[in-house]
């Protein structure tokens, strides 16, 4: 059975009038898998969301059940989820109108989660820049602690849980989970070494998982459907329904929910094509830490393998298009210049590297490269890949790696004017 | 060429001779050539932040297990009492949390969005990132410190036009990506989002805010300052229920966002219909 083109299960409550009031969801299913799992055991909840085959949502695509079963079963020390909402990929812009539209299925979602891990304090960490976002889930926290699905005795099960709405403070690093711990200390948000893994010591040194808002907020949805249901939409190892945020060159820019495994093919048709008919260059599967692609790869399925099989990677389906107007070097500097900034500072391959890459970039674009840059740019990558202590680095060289494949010929033109002439070479 | 005349032997070697062998300690400040008023001193800095701002903190630092974690809403609640973080504020916080200024500091210098200079009534975000760029964010950027510029000069990232704490001051900055790409290119006053700007609909802007209006944001509450906005970051939301209603139920509801939803509905497309009741897996009890 094929599932249809758009598959609204985390967007089908958006079009509704003020859909981000308690009122609205209840009338909509809202809160009835709450119940349903609260009669279920811990156990059951992570072998379903096991068996659902459900993958993070936020770029790494690791099994969330199987993270979920990472915690210890013990309560030795408080257990802690966290939510990562710190969304600031470049590109990616589906968690910020996921909670603005309906902040309640993300607070049904952290419930189930916290009551499969058995935490009592569940942290939703979101980008301070997302203000409108903040102020909706805090809205929804108290109706939610109201109507009592928040707070001591959830619907009479005995679970307790409280929930705070953290505001970051501007750092794209504090997306890495480590980091992003780090930050929810109150330290300056920078990775941390793994082992330990957060389920270990996480929060405070205690057990913790961190999760995507597009993760859970999938959740409740699985609870009511089951693990099949779930598996009628994607593909067999990336189940489920994807937000895919398209931006840029086409015609109807949005937000459009579609089974894992649509292509860019299927999702121009939904957007309209190109804008104004231009043709498309290049464009992002996943945000801008994910290799590019180009027209060649219309018809890569967008699921995890399918993206990794093609040389990108999935991402956070963070899509944004190019067509041929925007100059590839030009592109790529910026999103240089935006690792640069954002480069915490705490390893020497990504601080230094980011640095002079975006020099000898800046100084390309300008018009003052030469041939051996391009081949310095790639060294410096090929020091920096792998070799950084968090994913920053490795995705701050994706856009250089995969320009100079696919665009060298723009970076070449770009240093025609500056070839050093030989003595006698011209005659 | 030198000659290493002896190898050092590893390890501490007692002074042969003390500090106190060389005489009575120098009185630095006496013989200084700075006068003693001109000297940096100790003495900590008066606090401008009343009793309700520490009960405040001290009700954020309550909201977490350890009260550290309280420092990042805690700098944003600083910031809404000064427009910035300042020497006082890092002090501030520090005395509320039982930290070193060191410690404080470092953090606060580490995040963008903690000014250290005063900011105007309203910062002006604009994404400068490259889809936005692309769209028109750097002509956006680039037009508004033209326009908001004096003597030529172009006002630049962090610059203030007009004097701080006065009405119609703007601070702008360029900004990383704001996650609303499909909205770009995007600004954003005081965290609420005004989408798909142009140069021309921009300089209306600011000029507007100069002005001392205050435009609706396109998604968002509606349009304060940039002090009170801090003071939700900080999660302190209006007392009065009607004033929270407002900020909250502020538009968000952008043709872009819904854009898949509604072809879905138009199109008659919905996910598979979900069974009346799936079970939840059998496990083994342990």
């Amino acid at each position: 059975m094929t599932a249809d083109p758009i598959t609204p299960v985390l967007t089908k409550r958006w079009l509704s009038p003020q859909s981000w009031r308690l009122s609205t969801y209840e009338d909509l299913e809202g809160y009835s898998a709450l119940r349903k799992a609260l009669k279920g055991s811990p156990e059951q909840l992570v072998q379903l969301v096991k068996d659902s085959g459900l993958r993070g949502r936020g770029g790494a695509g690791f099994p969330a059940g199987v993270k979920w079963s990472f915690m210890p079963p013990n309560e030795d020390k408080p257990h802690y989820l966290v939510i990562n909402a710190d969304e600031g990929e470049p590109g990616t812009c589906k968690d910020i109108p996921l909670m603005m539209a309906d902040p309640h299925s993300l607070i049904e979602g952290c419930v189930i989660a916290a009551y499969a891990m058995r935490s009592h304090h569940c942290f939703i960490y979101v980008r301070g820049e997302a203000l409108h976002p903040i102020r909706r889930l805090n809205a929804a926290v108290r109706e939610a602690q109201a109507a009592g699905y928040l707070g001591a005795d959830i619907l009479g099960s005995g679970f307790d849980l409280e929930l705070t709405v953290h505001a970051g403070a501007g750092a794209y690093i504090c997306g890495e989970e480590t980091a992003l711990l780090d930050s929810l200390e109150g330290r300056r948000g920078q990775p941390r070494l793994k082992p330990p893994f957060p389920a270990a010591a996480g929060l405070y040194a205690a057990p913790t998982t961190v999760n995507n808002v597009e993760t859970i907020a999938s959740v409740p949805y699985i609870v009511n459907g089951g693990a099949d249901w779930f598996r009628q939409m994607g593909r067999e190892k990336s189940p489920g329904p994807k937000i895919f945020s398209i931006s840029g060159h086409v015609e109807r820019p949005g937000q459009y929910e579609a089974p894992l495994g649509t292509t860019l093919r299927e999702l121009l048709e939904l957007c309209g094509g190109m804008k104004d008919g231009i043709p498309l260059k290049f464009w992002t599967p996943g945000g801008s830490s994910t290799p590019l692609f180009t027209a060649e790869h219309l018809d890569v399925p967008l699921d995890f393998e399918g993206a990794a099989e093609a040389g990108s990677m999935l991402g956070t389906t963070a899509v944004q298009i190019f067509n041929e107007t925007v100059s590839v070097p030009w592109a790529v500097m910026k999103w240089t210049q935006f690792y640069e900034h954002e480069s915490c500072g705490k390893c020497t391959p990504c601080r230094e590297g980011t640095y002079w890459l975006a020099q000898i970039l800046e100084r390309m674009v300008d018009g003052h490269g030469t041939e051996e840059d391009i081949d310095t740019l790639l060294d410096v990558c090929d020091n920096i890949f792998g070799r950084s202590f968090c994913a920053l680095g490795d995705g701050a060289v994706s856009p250089i790696t995969s320009g100079i494949k696919y665009f060298r010929d723009e970076f070449l033109a770009l240093c025609e004017s500056n070839k050093r002439e030989l003595v006698g070479a011209q005659a | 060429m030198t000659t290493p005349s002896e190898t050092p032997r590893p390890g501490a070697e007692p002074a042969k001779e003390t500090f106190a062998a060389a005489g009575a300690d120098v009185d630095v400040v006496g013989i200084s050539p700075v006068r003693e008023e001109g000297m940096l001193a100790d003495e900590p800095l008066a606090s401008p932040f009343d009793a309700a701002t520490v009960a405040e903190a001290q009700a954020l630092a309550a909201r977490y297990p350890q009260s550290r974690s309280a420092l990042l809403p805690m700098l944003h609640l600083v910031q809404s009492v000064q427009g910035y973080v300042s020497q006082e504020g890092i002090a501030f916080c520090g005395e509320q949390l039982g930290l070193s200024e060191a410690e404080v500091s470092a953090v606060a210098t580490f995040y963008t969005m903690y000014k250290r200079k005063p900011c105007g009534e309203h910062l002006v975000s604009v994404c400068t990132n490259t889809l936005c760029a692309a769209l028109g964010g750097d002509a956006i950027y680039k037009r508004l410190g033209e326009h908001l510029g004096e003597d030529g000069k172009p006002l630049g990232h962090e610059q203030t036009a007009g004097t701080p704490g006065e009405q119609g001051s703007i601070t702008i900055e360029h900004a990383e990506c704001l996650a609303a790409c499909d909205l770009g290119p995007v600004l954003q006053v005081n965290y609420e989002y005004y989408d798909n700007q142009t140069p021309d609909s921009a300089v209306e802007l600011v000029d507007a805010l100069r002005r001392g209006e205050k435009p609706a944001p396109t998604r968002g509450a509606p349009l304060s300052d940039f002090k009170a906005v801090e003071r939700q970051l900080a999660g302190f939301f209006p007392e009065d229920e009607e004033a929270y209603r407002i900020d909250v139920d502020g538009p968000s509801q952008a043709v872009e966002t819904l854009r898949g939803a509604q072809l879905a509905a138009d199109r008659g497309w919905t996910a598979p219909a979900m069974a009346d009741d799936a079970p939840l897996p059998e496990v083994e009890a342990k």
